[in-house]
Parts: structure tokens; C-alpha cells; sequence
């Protein structure tokens, strides 16, 4: 990376250098629970989606759903990571009103992924993020604190919920990279289809680790971890103001104490939850209710041969058969429904076309109307017609823009907004002849001037010509007729 | 025909089959006796009206291809009954119903068992004596004030006095084994992963198995066929074929190789189970077995080993009975005063002790030294099993180093009470399966058993050798109904 694209924070004649690492939360997209069959889809009525395992009945076992370990596979080699043939449940301990096991099962020393690593396509080039590794874990249920002003109530539905706890290594190094580093590992799960991201829903959830340290120094700084972060921007305000308070303690002279803290939203800072004194000891132990996780090479490769290409497969594809440059690629490729959109548009159509029109007018629409492209008002198969439109000459790039602005509006066939409003463009040479005839009659006074010289004035009579034309004349004829006209 | 209530199941079955005898009958029988006998304590809670219903509608439209048919039987409460209280002993459950079945129980039922009530048992199956029961003391029917051994007391006392053709118990250290030895009847621990633990309330998951609780041996072998069984339930429930256990059930050991282990030989262990055991040696070599010295070196390491692993894993077990969901709470100004509240209160003594033990082995700075390493001993002294196993069939010991002792004797000496378990907790850590089945009495005419210990899933092997000498020793249990009153 560039000297100059460095994240650094400046205090008098002094740069820090911000570490960051992530513990991503992603739920692992399932109908039922990880070790029971109630299912997991969100916005339930309370309690409504709790087994008697999930509420932790006396007598109750966790039985392992296979199809959550078959999507932490699958993830995992997503991540162009280790698979551990034989990982571990283990009980994590501690007293929670909304942990009805008075545990969670999760795995803490043997992960069922290892090692693997994200690319980040920064402005300045591509940068590898390193991943520790990626385990199982039950979610908790929820506690609701503000519904009734004596008691606190507890919504299980979440309750043994699967997640995905993925670890980066401290690689990331600005709030730039924390935003790549989150939209690229929600980008590769929903390839996968092992987490649909939905921040709102809180399908995605982070722990950021920050510490900070002088540029140029190799030891790491005292970190702390901000709990439970859940959208990108908080990720982000969140690592500045603890990097900042951070170096203001060192600037201070003062030592940096190893902690737990939360981001407070509302006042942009954060503030401590717990010492590393006050650290919960969570007597980690393996669960003696389930056998130790055993994975066979088929399997691995079962799930290896369904694993569909991805955002770094595709992009290169993208460049290399369609020509475009890696910025474009690397949009369209961004989202699995955008590289399913385009590909669709190109089916028919043109791509360099379908490239401007799907980054340019569509995703301005998008933006604009604040949709998801699978809520795009305009389906793939009337914008490769438009574009067609355009390609063969039926209508010039401008007109496409009005029958655009049409075509949002529930969807409708360009080729009938053309046909209904008369827009097909005018490529008669005859109709085209006549009516720069009329313009040159009209502006003899013109025409003299350009004869002696005054070559800009060719621009004029264009716009004349297409105004004449009420803007459906062939941009290409006009400017063919006109110089034969004129020149002649 | 002898009295209904000291028939075994064995009898009653072939009564009922042959006619001579229908379910409400039988039922009644064992109501009637267990409303004079009161004062064993056995029960905490009867299902008696039920139970009588059920015998009527068995009898209106009887199955005789069950293999339990119409008989009435009474289990530990610790196993989870649909719309019965299930309480494993303790206050914190005094108030649960569940809505669910253990499988075990459930396999009783859909044999045609009827459920009598929940037997009494130490508090969470913590206990050797049953002492530790929130519904107090269980007397053993072979003489007053003496325990009926733990945690299956309710259960072992309910079958020596003939309050229940059969029971079943729950073996995590020798719960099943000790108060069978205790009150002079049978009781069977099977192979780790042999019958299912969905619904049955958890004390160390790791070691506890369900197992069954008889008059004699042959009982025994009907009982298992029935609640051994695979179950998709239980992650740690294991498939494989099971015997016919009660059809295959023979006498015939000529050739056994049978390993007597010196280890077992512990300081201060009375005479007379020395010889109890000797009278054991002899008997196996009248029937034909051979007998071959045996070493299994990690024996001394088995009880502190036990110690750790299954109160660590109680500690996390008991967890969940927090005074949230079910149960009994104590109500406290925020959240973390309830906990301690309701917990302080619901548990008893016992429990709280092993709960603090078990926290204390995983706590960060202690869990290598303590948990860690005792996970190691485990393979070692299961190590040791494999190794004598690829010399003999069996293992024969004592069941416990002392008959039943008073109650309150060792109330205040955990220790001493943990002792009990010597000759039983290694079989748990190993996972085997082993049986206790009585073999003779001490100088106060207490009971006294013998330990068969056998391969895993070879439970037919330990079962023949057991009625192989069963019938040599020929033993009686003299129990006087002292307890009965009118």
C-alpha cells in the first residue's frame, strides 16, 4: 500500500497507526435451530419459537443439525480456509436471564475452520485480510428491558439460533478497510448462501478489537474490544473515537487497561463494561452431551464441488471475457443479485452498454428509491431491451433516458413506450435531407459564416437539425447529411 | 400361589399371560402395601389413581405380547414423566411437571408398564445413603434406621420390600449398584451409551446411565431388553445390536476367563466381604470359570479422578435451575439476588458442595491442574480396563468395601461417605457395564453383594455369570416387614 492512502492519526509530529480485528457474528442461514428443530425465521411472536432444549427443560440433550455444520464448511471454504476434520463443543459458562442453559455451546479450542483469508479491493490496489479461524456457536435469546417498567422479559426465539464466529487476525487498519473487510465477507456468505448479512435483522454482528501504536513501531498496543456493534457505520465511528481516546491516554502518559467496552450510539463514544479483573472466567469445558465433531474428506468435497464461483472467480471472469475494468468489475460483482443482474441484462444485449446503464441510471434509481436490486423496479429483461434499442439504432442514447424514467414506473416494455409515444428515431436519409434543408434555408446568414471559416458553427446546426427533428433524428446521419450538405 | 407382592416379574408376567392373575390385581397389590409402608419413605409422589385406571384398561383389552404387560412399576424421580411431578429429589423442582417422557420411561410404557409414582433419591443422584433427598430419609427395609444406600434408595428400597415387582435407576458413580449391594437385590449399570439419557434429569453427563433394579437376575435381563435402546435423541446413544437379553439369558460360563483385580484388595476392608469375595472365586470355579489375577494399576486414582469429572460437570448441569423458567424461584430485588436466592434455597448441602467443586476444577488457573489432568486418569484407567480385557471375559469384586450403615452415620464425613463408591466409580469413568447382585450377608445379617464388570455392550456375558452364581449362592434376603403398619 502507498505511503500516502495510510490510516494515520496525527498528534504534534506524531502518527499512530490503528490495528483492527474482527469477531464477526453471522447467522448461519437455516430453517431450524443448531441442536434443536424449532425454526429460525425472524419476527416471530415472542416465545413462539422455543423447544424444550432451547429453553433448557431438565432432562433435554442438544442433537447437532447437520446442515448448519455443512454451511460452516461451506463458508469456511469460501474463505479459502482449513477444514479441521475434528473439532469440539464446548459449554461456555455464565449467568444470563436469557441463556436458559446457564451456558453456551460453542467451540473454543478446536474450531471447526481454521486458518483462511478475505481480499479487499482497495482504491490503491488489493489487500489480503488473514482469518484465524471460524467456529459454531449457539445465539442467546433476548432481553427486553424497556416494555415493562418492573421486569425485564426474555424472548427465547433466538435462543440456540446457529452462528458463525468468524476471527480475523489484526490485519485491518482503518475504518476504510473495516468497511471493505465487512461488505466482502458478507458478499462471499451470500454467494454461499450460508448468511443472507441483514444487518437490521441482526444476521451480522461484530466485536471490534482496537488498539493503537506509533507509526513504525512492530509491537502491538494494549487492545480493547467494543462488544456487539451492528452496522458498518457504527463499526466505524466506534474504532475512531476509541483509537482517539486510546492515543489521548498515551499522549497523557497514561497506560491503556485491557477491556471490554460498549459503543455508546448516541453520544459517539465508548465507555467500559468490564476490566480485564472483572472478566468473566466462562470454565470453558468440552460438552459431554456431544461427541467431538468428526468430518469426512467426502464430505469436504461434496460441499467443495457445490461451492459456486465467487466474488474474486467472477470478477476475474468479468475482466477477462467482458473486457471491463477492474472498478466495474468489481461493482457488479459485489452483490450476488447485481453479477446475477448483469448477467442476465448481457444474455441478449451488449455488455459495455449494460455495464454504463446497470452502475450509471439504474443504480442511481436504486440509491435514489433506497431498494435492493432484487426489488429493482426495472427487470433485466426489459433493460437488455432498451439497451437493444439503443444498439441497433432505434432510439438515440438520450431518447433511452426518457423511456427509462417510463419504464420505473411498474416496470413497462420499451419497446412499447417507443412505439406508444412515437419515439423511434428518424434514419430516413431522405426525411433527415429535408429537414436540414430547412434548417440551412433558415439560417443563411449562418451557413455564410461557416463557409468562411467558422467551423464551430457545425455544432449549432446539429442542435438545429435534432431540434427540427424534435430530438428523434439519427445523431449520425444528421452529422453525415449535414457535412455533405455543408461542405459540398 | 405366594403373595403378589414377592412374586418377580418373571412371575407375575407368566400370571398375567396365563390368566392367573390380571393387572388391576396386581396393582392393587402393590398399592395396598405401599399405603401400609409409609414409613420406608420410598415414595415422593404416587401416581396411584392413575396407575389403577390404566391396570382397569389394560385388563378390558390386554396385549400378552408385551413383554411387561399390565405390570405396575415404580421409577426414580429422576427420570421425566409426562403430567407426573418429577422432582430428582431436590426443592429447586419440588413444583415441575413436565410435559415430555424420558425414553427409558417411555419404553417401560410402550411395553405395557403402568406407572406406580416416582421413587425417592439423593438430591440430583448426589449421595450414597439418599440422605440428601429434600423429601428426607428412606428407610432400608432390611433394618431400621439403616440407609438403603444412594442416590437410587427410594428405588432399591421399594424393590427389597416389595413395593414394586421392578424399578428402574440412574448409575453415575454406583447409584445403582450401591443400594442394590445395600438392600440385597440386583442392579445393573449398562455400557455407557446403551440406554438413552433424553429426559432424564442430568447430573455428570459423561457417567450417567439408566440401568435396572430387580429381585433377581433373570428380572434384571427382561428389564433391560426393554429400556436399552438407541436413540437419535441422545447424541451419545450408541446403535448397535442388543441382545435378547432375557432369552439368551444361561448358566452355562464353563471356560469363562474371569479376572480378579488385586487392587481391590483396600486397606481396612472388612473380613467378611474378603470373603464374601473368596466365596465368589470359588463359586465362579464350580461353574467352570477360570480365574486369572488380574492388575488394574489406576484404581487408586479413580475416586479423586471421579470427583472432579462429575462435579464439574454437575456444576454446569445444574445451571440452568436458575429460578427463570421453571421451578422453584425466590423472588429478589434484581436479577442477580434472585439467583442467589433461589439457588441458595432450592439446593441442600450437597449439592451446593458439588457445584462449588465442580466450579472451582474449571476455573481459569485451576482447569489443567484439576479437570485436565483428571480426564487424562479417565483414559488410564480405562486403558487399564482394555488391557485386562484382552485377558479375561469378566471382572469380579465386591460391590462396595461395607454393608448399609446408619442413618446419619456419615452425614457429616463427606469423605467417608464418597468411599462407597470405590469399588463402582471406576466402571462409570471407564464407561462399563456392571451389575451388583447379592451374594451374602455380615455378622448383622446386612446384605452384601458382588460386582460383575464386563466389556463394553457385553451385557449378556455379565448377566449370564451373574445367574450362574446367583444360583450357587442361593441368597435369601430376610426382611420382616418391621415398617408395616395397618
Amino acid at each position: 500500500m502507498s505511503k500516502n492512502s495510510e490510516y494515520l492519526i496525527e498528534r504534534e509530529n506524531k502518527q499512530y497507526e490503528v490495528i483492527i480485528g474482527l469477531e464477526v457474528h453471522a447467522q448461519v442461514t437455516s430453517e431450524s435451530k443448531l441442536f434443536s428443530q424449532s425454526s429460525t425465521k425472524f419476527g416471530a411472536e415472542p416465545n413462539t419459537q422455543v423447544s424444550l432444549v432451547d429453553a433448557a427443560f431438565p432432562g433435554m440433550l442438544p442433537v447437532i443439525n447437520e446442515f448448519c455444520i455443512e454451511q460452516a464448511i461451506k463458508t469456511g471454504i469460501g474463505l479459502k480456509a482449513k477444514i479441521n476434520k475434528k473439532s469440539v463443543f464446548d459449554r461456555k459458562n455464565y449467568f444470563y436471564a436469557d441463556l436458559p442453559q446457564g451456558y453456551q455451546i460453542s467451540q473454543y479450542k478446536y474450531p471447526i475452520v481454521g486458518e483462511g483469508k478475505v481480499i479487499l479491493d482497495m482504491p490503491n490496489g488489493q489487500k489480503e485480510i488473514g482469518i484465524e479461524r471460524l467456529h459454531l456457536e449457539q445465539d442467546a435469546g433476548k432481553s427486553i428491558h424497556d416494555i415493562d417498567p418492573n421486569n425485564t422479559l426474555v424472548d427465547l426465539n433466538r435462543s440456540g439460533v446457529a452462528l458463525m464466529e468468524i476471527v480475523s487476525k489484526p490485519d485491518l487498519r482503518s475504518p476504510d478497510e473495516v468497511n471493505v473487510y465487512i461488505k466482502k465477507l458478507r458478499s462471499i456468505m451470500r454467494y454461499l448462501g450460508t448468511c443472507d448479512g441483514n444487518m437490521q435483522e441482526g444476521s451480522l454482528r461484530a466485536d471490534v478489537n482496537v488498539s493503537v501504536r506509533l507509526k513504525g513501531e512492530t509491537e502491538f498496543g494494549t487492545r480493547c474490544e467494543i462488544k456487539n456493534v451492528n452496522s458498518i457505520k457504527f463499526m466505524q465511528m466506534a474504532i475512531i473515537s476509541e483509537a482517539n481516546r486510546q492515543i489521548d491516554l498515551l499522549e497523557e502518559g497514561k497506560d491503556i487497561d485491557q477491556e471490554t467496552r460498549l459503543f455508546d450510539t448516541k453520544r459517539n463514544e465508548t465507555r467500559s463494561m468490564r476490566s480485564k479483573e472483572d472478566a468473566h472466567d466462562y470454565r470453558y469445558f468440552p460438552d459431554p452431551d456431544l461427541l467431538p465433531l468428526e468430518i469426512s474428506q467426502e464430505l469436504i468435497e461434496k460441499i467443495k464441488s457445490d461451492i459456486p464461483e465467487l466474488p474474486d472467480e467472477k470478477k476475474k471472469r468479468f475482466i477477462d471475457k467482458f473486457n471491463l475494468s477492474p472498478y466495474e468489475a468489481t461493482i457488479l460483482v459485489s452483490d450476488i443479485e447485481t453479477s446475477n443482474f448483469f448477467e442476465e441484462v448481457i444474455k441478449n444485449s451488449d455488455v459495455k452498454l449494460a455495464t454504463n446503464w446497470i452502475t450509471g441510471e439504474l443504480f442511481a434509481v436504486l440509491n435514489e428509491k433506497n431498494l435492493e436490486i432484487s426489488q429493482s423496479p426495472v427487470s433485466a429483461k426489459n433493460l437488455s431491451k432498451l439497451i437493444n434499442l439503443i444498439k441497433d439504432g432505434t432510439i438515440s442514447g438520450k431518447i433511452a433516458k426518457t423511456v427509462f424514467e417510463q419504464m420505473i414506473d411498474g416496470d413497462q416494455d420499451p419497446l412499447i413506450i417507443v412505439k406508444e409515444k412515437g419515439l423511434k428515431q428518424e434514419s430516413d436519409p431522405k426525411a433527415i435531407e429535408e429537414l436540414i434543408n430547412k434548417v440551412i434555408e433558415n439560417n443563411s446568414d449562418k451557413v455564410a459564416e461557416y463557409k468562411s471559416g467558422k467551423d464551430k458553427l457545425f455544432g449549432f446546426f446539429v442542435g438545429q437539425a435534432m431540434k427540427e427533428s424534435k430530438g428523434k433524428g439519427n445523431p449520425q446521419l444528421i452529422n453525415k447529411i449535414l457535412k455533405e450538405k455543408l461542405n459540398g | 400361589m405366594s403373595d403378589i407382592t414377592s412374586q418377580s416379574l418373571f412371575e407375575l408376567t407368566s400370571n398375567i399371560k396365563e390368566k392367573k392373575l390380571s393387572s388391576g390385581e396386581i396393582t392393587k397389590a402393590f398399592i395396598d402395601r405401599a399405603q401400609k409402608s409409609k414409613k420406608l419413605n420410598v415414595y415422593v409422589t404416587d401416581n396411584f389413581e392413575k396407575a389403577i385406571d390404566q391396570s382397569k384398561k389394560f385388563d378390558s383389552n390386554p396385549n400378552f405380547d408385551l413383554k411387561l404387560p399390565g405390570i405396575p412399576i415404580a421409577v426414580k424421580d429422576l427420570f421425566c414423566t409426562n403430567g407426573v411431578r418429577t422432582t430428582a429429589g431436590s426443592k429447586i423442582l419440588n413444583n415441575f411437571v413436565p410435559t415430555y417422557e424420558s425414553t427409558v420411561t417411555q419404553n417401560l410404557w410402550s411395553q405395557g408398564a403402568i406407572l406406580l409414582g416416582k421413587l425417592n433419591c439423593d438430591e440430583f443422584a448426589m449421595g450414597s445413603s439418599n440422605e440428601t433427598s429434600f423429601f428426607g430419609n428412606v428407610q432400608n427395609p432390611v433394618g431400621e434406621n439403616l440407609v438403603p444406600g444412594g442416590s437410587s434408595g427410594g428405588s432399591s428400597a421399594a424393590v427389597a420390600a416389595n413395593l414394586t415387582p421392578v424399578t428402574i435407576g440412574t448409575d453415575t458413580g454406583g447409584s445403582i449398584r450401591q443400594p442394590a449391594s445395600f438392600t440385597g437385590t440386583v442392579g445393573l449399570k449398562p455400557t455407557y451409551g446403551s440406554c438413552s439419557r433424553y429426559g432424564i434429569v442430568a447430573f455428570a453427563s459423561s457417567l450417567d446411565q439408566a440401568g435396572p433394579m430387580t429381585k433377581n437376575v433373570r428380572d434384571c435381563s427382561m428389564l433391560l431388553e426393554v429400556i436399552s435402546s438407541f436413540d437419535q435423541k441422545d447424541s451419545t446413544s450408541i446403535d448397535y445390536k442388543r441382545n435378547n437379553y432375557s432369552k439368551e439369558l444361561s448358566k452355562d460360563i464353563k471356560g469363562k476367563k474371569i479376572g480378579i483385580p488385586k487392587e481391590y484388595r483396600v486397606d481396612n476392608m472388612p473380613d467378611e466381604i474378603e470373603q464374601l469375595w473368596k466365596n465368589g472365586i470359588s463359586y465362579a470355579k464350580d461353574c467352570g470359570a477360570e480365574i486369572i489375577d488380574i492388575s488394574l494399576p489406576h484404581t487408586n486414582y479413580a475416586l479423586p479422578t471421579y470427583y472432579i469429572v462429575a462435579p464439574a460437570e454437575a456444576s454446569s448441569n445444574l445451571a440452568r435451575y436458575d429460578g427463570v423458567k421453571y421451578g422453584f424461584r425466590s423472588p429478589g430485588q434484581n436479577l442477580i439476588e434472585m439467583y442467589e436466592k433461589t439457588r441458595s434455597e432450592g439446593f441442600g448441602d450437597e449439592v451446593k458442595r458439588r457445584i462449588m467443586i465442580g466450579t472451582y476444577v474449571l476455573s481459569s488457573g485451576y482447569y489443567d491442574a484439576y479437570y485436565l489432568k483428571a480426564q487424562k486418569v479417565r483414559q488410564l484407567i480405562k486403558k487399564d480396563f482394555d488391557d485386562a480385557f484382552s485377558k479375561v471375559d469378566a471382572i469380579l469384586t465386591p460391590s462396595t468395601p461395607s454393608s448399609a450403615f446408619k442413618i446419619g452415620e456419615k452425614t457429616n464425613d463427606p469423605v467417608s461417605m464418597y468411599l462407597n463408591d470405590i469399588f463402582t466409580v471406576p466402571i462409570n469413568l471407564a464407561g462399563l457395564p456392571g451389575i451388583s447382585i447379592p451374594a451374602g450377608k455380615d455378622k448383622n445379617n446386612y446384605p452384601l453383594g458382588l460386582q460383575v464388570i464386563g466389556k463394553p455392550f457385553d451385557e449378556q456375558n455379565i448377566l449370564n455369570i451373574s445367574y450362574a452364581l446367583e444360583d450357587k449362592i442361593n441368597f435369601k434376603n430376610d426382611i420382616s416387614d418391621w415398617w408395616l403398619s395397618e
